[in-house]
């Protein structure tokens, strides 16, 4: 079923695919709560991690799949590497596989840089990350998320609010949530929308520039990091016109569903696109994506380095 | 490494039964062209030769002037690992093209009198003929017009900082009233930094998916309204550089219907491509101006064909491997185009039927020799022999590994194409193509 060794986006992935990552998401999580966490599925594989760019839960979210797989994985990120000294994307990689390995899990802030990789290596590829492309594995662990509590996406109304124009976040939130059949509303100052979104992602797509309209839409709500550099681009009058007019605030919330899920990938600037207070609140899901999101990562390494479903069932 | 292409002294010579083409004469039939050292010396229906004419069977085969390309880049001086005039006029002559324009952004630019003759001359040892465009500003910085008046001296045909616009309005004002003394055009690269800087592909639909930093086309309309209004305001002569959005074709087209001294041109890539190819990442697919979208594909077509657009030239940009085979925001811009022009010009709008023979004839031959004035190359009794022969059917495949520029970036390898070169004569030699 899984059609690629490569998890490149969300981006034309068929909803069967997505499925069965889910799924097994679910029973990798189930491993994750025994005494000892750890199944020999990926035993005698090696992963490597390249992380080009900054970044804390991701990596080691990763870092924990691989070994609660038994992998064997080493990570690099670009201080005090090669990089540093000027060698290309593709010298660094060639020369790890030239070490033989079976996967990259790659973090980069170029958009294409996994497809790059992708073309001129036999390992298989993971994007943890590109530019503002995508991030598929966040977007899957997202959904896990929802899932775990709405039992279902069709139908769900998702709205992601934000920065999203240089939100690779939201890419693959989009693509996955419209390919399992939930509505996604897009959230944000007009500076920090793509343009033709409609064009670009599916004519259903709901636009608001009021964040009391797309609350009052919701069943959950993806708040987005805002990059604080942004304002610097003239992008943002000011953060506090930001926090002010797009935040998510409890009084804010007084319109929503009762039930209403709020979703952020991390790290929060805390009051500035969430009030501190609602990270930690009933309405806050935040701590269970990072969860799902060990579960969902062993999930993708195990399938796209050529399980199933099957013996993933049986494994363990 | 590129080919090395070999070329024959040919005094006379005898093309027999092509059908010739010039536009500027208006000349579409099929006719004998006897070539008499190096000049030609009679055009009819048939010529009887004297038994020691070379005798080329054109009776498959297209006879034009030779083609022009007034917007090429060979990287001479600075970067000759990826072009030199000598590798650049070979991947021109291998595409049909007896005379081509060097710009200016080398390194140095082309700035200073020296390098242009230095240009010129390394042209001179090819059958090429070389006609180096100079920077408009000094040292392409926007800042100070270049000493115009010895660089025309010197052999510049045009001025233009491409690779950028000429920065301010002020400027573009000073060169037009200056170069104007001596009838040359500005020839200006049009995009506004302000609001494509950082970009990598066209901003729209494809640049939202792919989560790449967008270029938008009003970056390129901006520049070429404010031009426009200095080129009426002075009276000078501009020629607009790659132009590929919609609205850049109707201002063109509005600023001619007002008599404005404006002239434009396309290249092969941006009436064939449009910006659906990005998807994948390629990075021979990253230039500028970017791939547009399919609506500025129609309109610059339609441009081509109401005669908006006056010129095709390639913009021929060699890149070395290295620099390519990166992650596509770190790839420089552009492509070469030398050597896949004709087939795509032929496959894309004349045999589509989207531009007579002749009227895209025109486009590489008589309208960048007229803009540039510099003489036509016409298939005239009297005039030396300068001339292109191609089939308009043949088939092939695009093969990088054959070319004879000294790069490979190209979108277009395994592409298979109609309009191949038979033959190239000029400065009394012939070039036959051994691909044909």
């Amino acid at each position: 079923m899984i059609v690629s060794k490569h998890l490149l986006g969300l981006a034309g992935v068929r909803r069967e695919e997505i499925s069965i990552i889910l799924q097994t998401a679910q029973f990798f999580k189930e491993v994750l709560n025994r005494p000892i966490p750890k199944v020999p599925t990926l035993r005698g594989k090696t992963i490597v991690n390249l992380f080009f760019e900054n970044s804390t839960r991701t990596r080691i979210s990763f870092e924990l799949a691989e070994k609660r797989l038994s992998a064997d994985s080493v990570s690099f990120s670009t201080t005090g590497s090669s990089v540093a000294k000027g060698e290309t994307l593709l010298d660094t990689v060639r020369n790890l596989e030239a070490m033989k390995i079976d996967m990259v899990v790659i973090r980069h802030s170029a958009s294409g840089a996994p497809h790059f990789l992708a073309t001129l290596i036999d390992a298989g590829v993971i994007n943890a990350g590109d530019g503002r492309h995508e991030h598929p594995t966040q977007a899957l662990l997202d959904m896990m998320t929802l899932l775990d509590k709405f039992g279902t996406l069709e139908g769900l109304k998702v709205a992601i609010v934000g920065d999203i124009a240089h939100s690779r976040v939201a890419r693959s939130n989009i693509h996955g949530l419209r390919t399992m059949g939930a509505k996604v509303a897009l959230c944000g100052p007009a500076t920090l929308l793509p343009r033709e979104p409609r064009e670009a992602f599916g004519n259903d797509i709901e636009i608001f520039t009021n964040v009391d309209d797309a609350i009052r839409w919701a069943d959950a709500l993806n708040v987005l990091r805002l990059q604080l550099e942004r304002q610097a681009g003239g992008l943002l009058p000011s953060i506090r016109e930001y926090a002010n007019y797009f935040g998510i605030t409890r009084r804010r919330l007084e319109a929503a569903k009762r039930d209403l899920v709020i979703m952020h990938p991390g790290p929060i600037n805390r009051g500035v696109e969430l009030e501190s207070e609602l990270a930690d609140s009933e309405f806050s899901v935040i701590l269970d994506q990072v969860t799902n999101g060990v579960a969902v990562r062993m999930a993708v390494l195990y399938l796209k380095s050529g399980g199933d479903l099957e013996v993933a069932n049986g494994a363990g | 490494m590129s080919r090395s292409l070999i070329t024959q002294p040919c005094p006379h010579l005898l093309v027999r039964g092509a059908r010739v083409v010039d536009p500027g004469l208006g000349i579409d039939q099929t006719l004998d062209v006897l070539i008499e050292n190096g000049v030609i010396k009679q055009v009819a229906p048939h010529i009887q030769a004297p038994y020691h004419f070379e005798m080329i069977p054109a009776a498959e085969l297209v006879l034009t002037p030779g083609w022009f390309d007034m917007h090429v880049h060979f990287r001479e001086p600075g970067r000759e690992d990826e072009e030199t005039v000598l590798t650049g006029c070979a991947a021109a002559l291998a595409g049909g093209f007896t005379g081509v324009c060097p710009m200016p952004n080398t390194s140095p630019a082309t700035d200073k009198a020296e390098i242009v003759k230095a240009i010129i001359a390394q042209g001179r040892q090819t059958m090429v003929d070389v006609h180096p465009i100079a920077a408009a500003t000094k040292g392409r910085e926007g800042k100070e017009p270049t000493e115009i008046a010895e660089l025309v001296d010197a052999g510049a045909v045009a001025f233009s900082d491409d690779g950028c616009s000429v920065r301010t309005a002020e400027l573009v004002r000073r060169v037009m009233e200056y170069a104007g003394m001596y009838q040359k055009p500005l020839i200006e690269h049009a995009e506004d930094e302000s609001l494509s800087l950082k970009g990598a592909m066209n901003e729209g639909v494809i640049a939202t998916r792919l989560g790449l930093p967008g270029m938008p086309a009003i970056a390129e309309d901006i520049i070429v309204a404010r031009d426009l209004l200095v080129a009426e305001y002075t009276g000078g002569r501009l020629h607009i550089a790659h132009l590929s959005s919609r609205r850049a074709v109707e201002l063109v087209r509005w600023g001619k219907s007002r008599g404005i001294a404006v002239t434009a041109e396309v290249t092969p890539h941006h009436f064939t491509l449009n910006h659906e190819a990005v998807i994948g990442f390629a990075t021979n697919t990253k230039m500028n101006p970017p791939l547009r979208s399919p609506e500025d594909v129609e309109a610059v077509i339609a441009g081509l064909q109401d005669n908006t657009i006056d010129v095709i030239a390639t913009d021929h940009a060699p890149h070395s491997a290295e620099e390519k085979n990166v992650e596509y925001a770190a790839a420089p811009f552009g492509i070469i185009g030398l050597e896949t022009a004709m087939g795509l010009i032929i496959s894309r709008l004349v045999l589509t039927k989207k531009l007579s023979l002749s009227q895209a004839v025109e486009k590489v031959t008589v309208a960048p020799r007229r803009i540039l004035n510099l003489p036509q190359a016409e298939i005239k009794v009297g005039q030396p022999a300068n001339l292109t022969l191609f089939s308009l059917e043949k088939k092939w495949l695009v093969d990088k590994s054959k070319f004879y520029s000294k790069s490979r970036n190209t979108p277009f390898d395994g592409w298979q194409l109609a309009g191949k070169v038979f033959g190239v004569y000029h400065k009394g030699q012939w070039w036959a193509n051994p691909d044909f």
